[in-house]
């Protein structure tokens, strides 16, 4: 009988320190795509509050510390390192293994995530826990920041391996360049 | 060129897919006639000046935003969710 191997998205390709940046793979152990009913955000969020002491984030907010919740687009976020409680008020749908995930920190890692998304990263606009659904080159990607030189960005796990080109292409670039002398 | 998503804020053109004008969102009764179907569907002005055009937020927060905006100054005036915008 065939054994299956289970692999993480970005296997063998990560981690890796380009420059001033690290590259490295998150893997949640669970990642739960909930999307509220009508009227039902704010009941979802004081369950979600009552279970795991986080609250349905605001548009363009990430919520949480160690389980968080990310928005994730209009009406739903991605609850992403616990396992989900039962939501009577959502439809929940168990994502874990359609994303992958790069931590991307360091000195250049604004620099690096500004070659290539058209989002304002400065880091009094995008702040720590600012979240936003956007392109990364060609890809739609979820990019959050998680601390003051480090964000994750998240892809549909079939783009595991353009994200890892991209991010390593740019941050290249970045480390490449000579500063001018004055 | 941004448009500013009532859901994400000003954003950049590449993440919107471009649907049309918005008079889609008045669609005639079932029983109306030809004329009118014929209008719905084939006819559009071409207004110099203000206009108001459905974009998808397609690689943002996945909403239809109604975008009012000057073709002659390519002014962008506002937007708003077509979820709060009555049928
Ligand atoms: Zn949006």
């Amino acid at each position: 009988m065939a054994r299956l191997i289970e692999t993480s998205p970005c296997a063998g390709l990560l981690p890796r320190t380009i420059g001033a940046v690290d590259l490295s793979e998150v893997e949640p152990a669970q990642i739960t795509l909930i999307a509220p009913f009508k009227g039902q955000q704010a009941a979802v969020s004081d369950a979600l509050d009552a279970a795991l002491g986080l609250t349905f984030p605001a548009p363009n907010r990430a919520t949480g510390q160690g389980a968080r919740a990310v928005w994730s687009g209009a009406g739903q976020a991605l609850l992403i390192g616990s396992a989900c409680p039962a939501l009577p008020g959502a439809a929940c749908i168990d994502q874990s293994d359609a994303w992958a995930i790069v931590r991307i920190e360091g000195a250049d890692a604004a620099r690096v995530l500004a070659r290539l998304t058209p989002l304002d990263l400065r880091p009094e606009v995008f702040q720590q826990d600012h979240t936003a659904r956007s392109v990364l080159g060609q890809m739609p990607v979820s990019l959050t920041r998680v601390g003051r030189h480090a964000y994750e960005v998240m892809v549909m796990r079939s783009m595991a391996r353009t994200l890892v080109q991209e991010l390593t292409r740019a941050a290249q670039g970045v480390a490449d360049r000579i500063e001018p002398s004055i | 060129m941004r448009l500013p998503c009532p859901l994400c804020g000003d954003r950049d053109r590449r993440e919107f897919y471009y649907q049309g004008a918005a008079v889609t969102l008045n669609r005639p009764a079932p029983e109306a006639d030809a004329d009118a179907w014929d209008a719905y569907l084939h006819l559009r002005d071409n207004p110099a000046g203000e206009t108001r055009d459905l974009w998808y937020h397609e690689a943002g927060c996945g909403a239809w935003i109604m975008v009012t905006r000057n073709t002659l100054t390519h002014e962008v005036l506002g937007a708003e969710l077509i979820e709060g915008v009555p049928a």
